[in-house]
């Protein structure tokens, strides 16, 4: 018999073969006649266990099941910008053509349009020497995305043959290549990747450059670098999603990889037509052009929601190495820990906390450490910046994901149901979130902006920590009874919070917001809090000031000064000035 | 050939296991047929070589270990179909049990459905008028739609549903198009019964698909009520172009028929002896909500479900609100100071609503409304509860104006009569009365412009109103007797 390998037990996504030998762990394999993607995940002499990407119902004891020799990988190339995929990386656009609207199983549609044709300019000629990672071939994939066919990063060799610049298909041999042992690698416009494999870099680097978002709160209170790591966790509710949508939208990285793993497939839809109809302010051209979608909603067979973070990974690596920065933003790891703990419920692990399985830390390290800014082996520089969303059981922190993944990332966001309900958004608690990268990015902050950027972050950070000391005082006794110069930190307070850090999605100037816009809006506030202080210090009561109408003014600059127009603020300023001289005077 | 299986190997709660069963497969239906002619129905669930485990719907009591016959069906579990389908009463399982005889099905689906691509679905964006206030304006119901109703034993999530199921209007939708798909799981036999009758006063008995799973009835049916009941809808919405509103209660006893058969299956269990895999399955049944390209049909999902001891962070509760889009949850509070609907506004939410209201849709200043009301409400509850320690004389004037607002708010705009169907336009004319008795400079939500329109003419309103004693200062409890809208 050729074929010895037959299913012999079948529990939900999880099924065993007995006596199988040929097979190799995290192999990938195709199950029953229908073939259907799977994985070998365990093996002892007797049971081989395989996780199936794909609904099992009507499978049978004693269908095949076939090998393919190589682990879990996904197809590397151009036409990955612009699509969307689901987690094992088949495009699901091609998917619903095939079989309509609902996801029917066992469809084979290669991951990258095999008959579009590249515009391909080839940068290499024979007898050049190629190390893995080099670059032998350009073409544009998107109208800002420039594709970058590099070498393999296991293969080396002088190139034997070129084709002549043109139009090629992804599968088309380009250059051979010829290694040291004579033997001749054919290269195209694409390779593969084993998935669960950190693609090499030549040396980590240093995280000096922030990842601007627009969002107020993140770049001036809680910024990340380029190359970071960052973690939104919040209940239900509270925006991880939108806060999530708005990186998404409008960070000043090259190229977004956007999982959506286990979540709701109207929230996909929506990104899909948001993304087409957005325009990037930095290229002009749509979000889509520079954005991969992965898509394996919360219905979607459960064992693929665990490949889908990796397989948004190791894209996110392959456009690194041709020198991009990437932000990958995943949500929600929570839901890929459950899909880990579900399926080791299946093989009957012994569980640790909560039931998830004692290797979920070492899973979530080994995830987030694949982020960073990078010198490839190419050359060139490149950075992951991963942005995971956490959504804790019982909106309650303690839980295992949240705490693991506190662990491994160095910013915090923290996201609050106290704000969320009371609609400020992003809801990120400001006494909860921290971010580690101060230090690294400071030198950058000051070149850019000057020492007093820094110097505002500093103060307003200290305005808010007081407000939140004396708000315990007020939530006791009332505000009445605090003096002055007090009411006047709890009035500043309120004015950064509402003024400042909450900020309007909807709003056309104000989703989006340069550093120097932030920079200004802190200037006025605190020069406001300053020049009052110096009138309550004279003895001028608190609610003169307030009747100037100012905090109100104040409050809307933020709708009320386009983004172009900053010269603005020197207005606020001499108002500013003049009203309270006003006070000061009468 | 059709073989049939004498005896079972093995009973184990409502599972039963066969050894040296040929060519089964996963999930395929099994017939079980007693020495007495009665027949029960099962599912195969788990395989090792021929020995299958098969789940039992009606329970094993009375099986033993020979005296039965089992025989495979060779498909896994189906509903039939037919337009004839509308009107009809089936069990949990799906079989009829109003005497009318069998379904004649112009074919048959699989009950565990298949997952819509997200790259086929129709972004949700026509709002649904329910004609309450606070879901209208606070939570907008969106075709397409999930919108779970967090409710506690004894509050009045059922009459609101029914409410929201006699008045809900969609815009092109009109008596021919629209359908409702009931689905009660373990509920009380009066609940099934209020529904029932409530679906005949207002004439739509003839619309409506109801399966019923009673508190008594056998508990593993339950799993596939929803699963029946969701087949049918999207048989309606996307084959038969219709707008269907599907009403599942309640979700905490299917999840704990759920968690029966996991732990009879001697799964692993997680937080609070659920399986694992809750949030999986419960994601399988509400994903079925949504809209699909190139079809005229919906499917918009309401799910009921009771919170235990009224714990929103109980899993059943947390995991819904994770996969649906929204929640609205009913406050135990409001309800017992005769609030109806005691819709607790702060934790409800509405997801899709952001791109279903303003203009075109509702209204230009609906998101401006419904975030101010929002925020200010959010301050009424500071306000109550620093008035709780320093007694609400002390508070300042601002914050009175709060306290006062907040018992407008409750009495006014949250509470509303079980039949009284406000519009659109009434409930955010409703919402600027209510802001105008705050000061304008509180309203730190809305744009200047919007509140130079809006805003002035309430406070206006407002003030010539104060001098005649109308509108709003009038008796709370007013709207609930009558049975006019405002």
């Amino acid at each position: 018999m050729e074929n010895q390998n037959v299913i012999y037990g079948i529990n939900g996504p999880v099924v065993t073969i007995q006596n199988a030998r040929d097979f190799s762990m995290m192999e990938m394999v195709y199950v029953g006649k229908e073939r259907l993607v799977g994985e070998v995940i365990g093996m002892t002499d007797k049971l081989t266990t395989i996780q199936v990407y794909e609904e099992t119902t009507g499978l049978k004891p004693g269908e095949p099941v076939y090998g393919t020799g190589s682990p879990m990988n996904v197809t590397l190339g151009p036409g990955i910008i612009d699509n969307i995929f689901d987690g094992i990386e088949r495009p699901l656009k091609e998917i619903a053509k095939e079989s309509g609207s609902f996801i029917s199983r066992g469809s084979s549609v290669s991951p990258l349009d095999e008959s579009r044709e590249w515009d391909v300019t080839i940068t290499v000629k024979v007898g050049d020497t190629l190390k893995g990672g080099d670059i032998y071939a350009e073409c544009p994939e998107t109208t800002i995305i420039k594709h970058k066919c590099m070498v393999p990063p296991k293969i080396s060799g002088v190139v034997t043959k070129i084709a002549e610049n043109g139009k090629y298909h992804v599968n088309d041999t380009i250059v051979e290549l010829k290694d040291e042992k004579g033997k001749i690698h054919p290269l195209s416009l694409c390779q593969r990747w084993p998935i669960r494999t950190p693609r090499p870099v030549s040396e980590r680097l240093q995280t000096t450059i922030p990842l601007i978002t627009g969002q107020r709160i993140i770049d001036t209170l809680f910024p990340i670098a380029k190359g970071g790591t960052a973690a939104i966790p919040g209940g239900f509710g509270t925006g991880k999603t939108m806060t999530q949508h708005q990186l998404a939208k409008w960070c000043d990285a090259d190229i977004i990889v956007y999982v959506g793993c286990g979540e709701r497939g109207n929230e996909m839809s929506q990104v899909l037509d948001e993304f087409a109809e957005l325009i990037d302010p930095k290229s002009g051209r749509p979000m889509t052009d520079r954005t991969v979608l992965i898509a394996n909603t919360s219905n979607m067979p459960v064992a693929a929601r665990e490949a889908s973070i990796y397989t948004g990974i190791t894209l996110a690596e392959y456009y690194r190495d041709m020198g991009y920065h990437v932000a990958i933003m995943a949500d929600s790891t929570s839901r890929w820990a459950e899909a880990l703990r579900e399926i080791s419920g299946r093989l009957e692990e012994m569980p640790a906390e909560e039931g998830f399985p004692a290797y979920l830390p070492s899973r979530l390290s080994e995830f987030y450490e694949r982020a960073g800014m990078v010198n490839n082996l190419n050359g060139s520089n490149g950075s992951i910046t991963i942005i995971g969303a956490v959504s804790p059981a019982g909106s309650d922190f303690s839980e295992p994901v949240t705490q693991n993944t506190k662990r491994f990332t160095r910013c915090f966001w923290a996201l609050d149901k106290a704000l969320a309900y009371a609609r400020h958004y992003p809801a990120i608690n400001w006494t909860q979130s921290y971010s580690e990268y101060f230090l690294d990015l400071d030198p950058w902050f000051t070149k850019e902006l000057g020492e007093d950027f820094i110097k505002y972050r500093k103060s307003i950070n200290r305005l808010l920590q007081e407000e939140s000391k004396l708000m315990e005082i007020v939530k006791l006794i009332g505000s009445d009874v605090l003096p002055d110069d007090q009411k006047l930190v709890i009035e500043i307070a309120r004015l950064i919070r509402v003024g400042f850090l909450q900020q309007n999605a909807f709003h056309a100037e104000d989703t989006f917001v340069p550093l120097e816009k932030q920079k200004l809006m802190m200037k006025v506030i605190l020069h406001m809090y300053r020049k009052s202080k110096q009138l309550i210090a004279a003895n001028v009561p608190i609610s003169s000031i307030m009747n100037t109408g100012l905090f109100d003014k104040l409050v809307k600059m933020k709708y009320d000064i386009p983004n172009n127009k900053l010269e603005l603020f020197n207005d606020y300023i001499a108002e500013i000035d003049s009203a309270l001289a006003g006070i000061m005077s009468a | 050939m059709i073989l049939d299986y004498i005896g079972v190997k093995e009973i184990n709660g409502s599972l039963i296991v066969l050894d040296d069963v040929e060519n089964a497969s996963f999930e395929e239906v099994v017939d079980i047929r007693m020495d007495d002619g009665t027949v029960r129905q099962g599912r195969i669930v788990a395989m090792d070589g021929n020995r299958v485990v098969v789940q039992v719907f009606q329970g094993t009591r009375g099986i033993s270990l020979n005296n039965t016959r089992t025989r495979l069906m060779g498909h896994p579990m189906e509903m039939p179909l037919s337009p004839e389908i509308l009107g009809r009463v089936f069990n949990g399982a799906g079989k009829p049990i109003d005497g009318l005889g069998d379904i004649f099905p112009t074919k048959r689906a699989n009950i565990n459905g298949t997952p819509i691509n997200p790259v086929s679905r129709v972004y949700p964006r026509d709002y649904i008028n329910t004609g309450i206030s606070t879901i209208d304006t606070l939570m907008t119901l969106i075709r397409g739609q999930k919108l779970p109703i967090f409710s506690g034993s004894g509050m009045k999530h059922n009459e609101l549903a029914v409410q929201i199921a006699r008045q809900a209007k969609i815009r092109d939708a009109n008596g021919d198009n629209f359908a409702i798909v009931f689905a009660a799981m373990g509920v009380k036999n009066d609940v099934a019964e209020y529904f029932r009758r409530s679906f005949e006063e207002s004439g739509v008995l003839q619309r409506v698909v109801m399966f019923l799973n009673l508190s008594n009835d056998p508990i593993i049916e339950r799993i596939l009520t929803p699963r029946c009941a969701l087949t049918v809808a999207e048989y309606l919405a996307f084959e038969l172009d219709m707008h269907i509103l599907v009403i599942m209660t309640d979700m905490t006893s299917y999840a704990e028929a759920l968690r029966e058969f996991s732990s009879s299956k001697g799964e692993i269990p997680g937080r609070k002896g659920y399986p694992g895999y809750l949030y999986s399955d419960l994601a399988s049944l509400y994903e079925r909500a949504g809209m699909v390209k190139g079809k005229k049909g919906s499917v918009t999902q309401i799910p009921i479900l009771t919170m235990p001891n009224d714990d929103v962070t109980h899993p059943v509760p947390d995991l819904t609100g994770y996969i649906t889009e929204g929640q609205i949850v009913l406050d135990r509070a409001l309800d017992s100071a005769g609030v109806y609907p005691p819709v607790s506004v702060l934790p409800s939410l509405s997801r899709l609503m952001k791109d279903g209201i303003g203009e075109g849709f509702t209204r230009a200043d609906h998101a401006a409304v419904s975030n101010q009301l929002f925020a200010s409400y959010a301050k009424v509850m500071d306000a109550r509860s620093l008035a709780s320690v320093i007694g609400e004389e002390e508070l300042s004037p601002t914050d009175k104006k709060y306290i006062e607002f907040g018992k407008r708010f409750e009495a006014r705009f949250v509470n509303q009569g079980a039949n009284e169907n406000r519009s659109i336009d009434q409930s955010l004319d409703l919402g600027w009365q209510l802001l105008a008795t705050l000061p304008r400079e509180e309203l730190d939500r809305v744009d200047s412009e919007t509140l130079d329109r809006y805003y002035e003419k309430a406070k206006q309103q407002l003030e010539s109103g104060e001098k005649s004693q109308n509108s709003i200062d009038a008796e709370p409890n007013e709207s609930t007797e009558s049975d006019e809208p405002v």
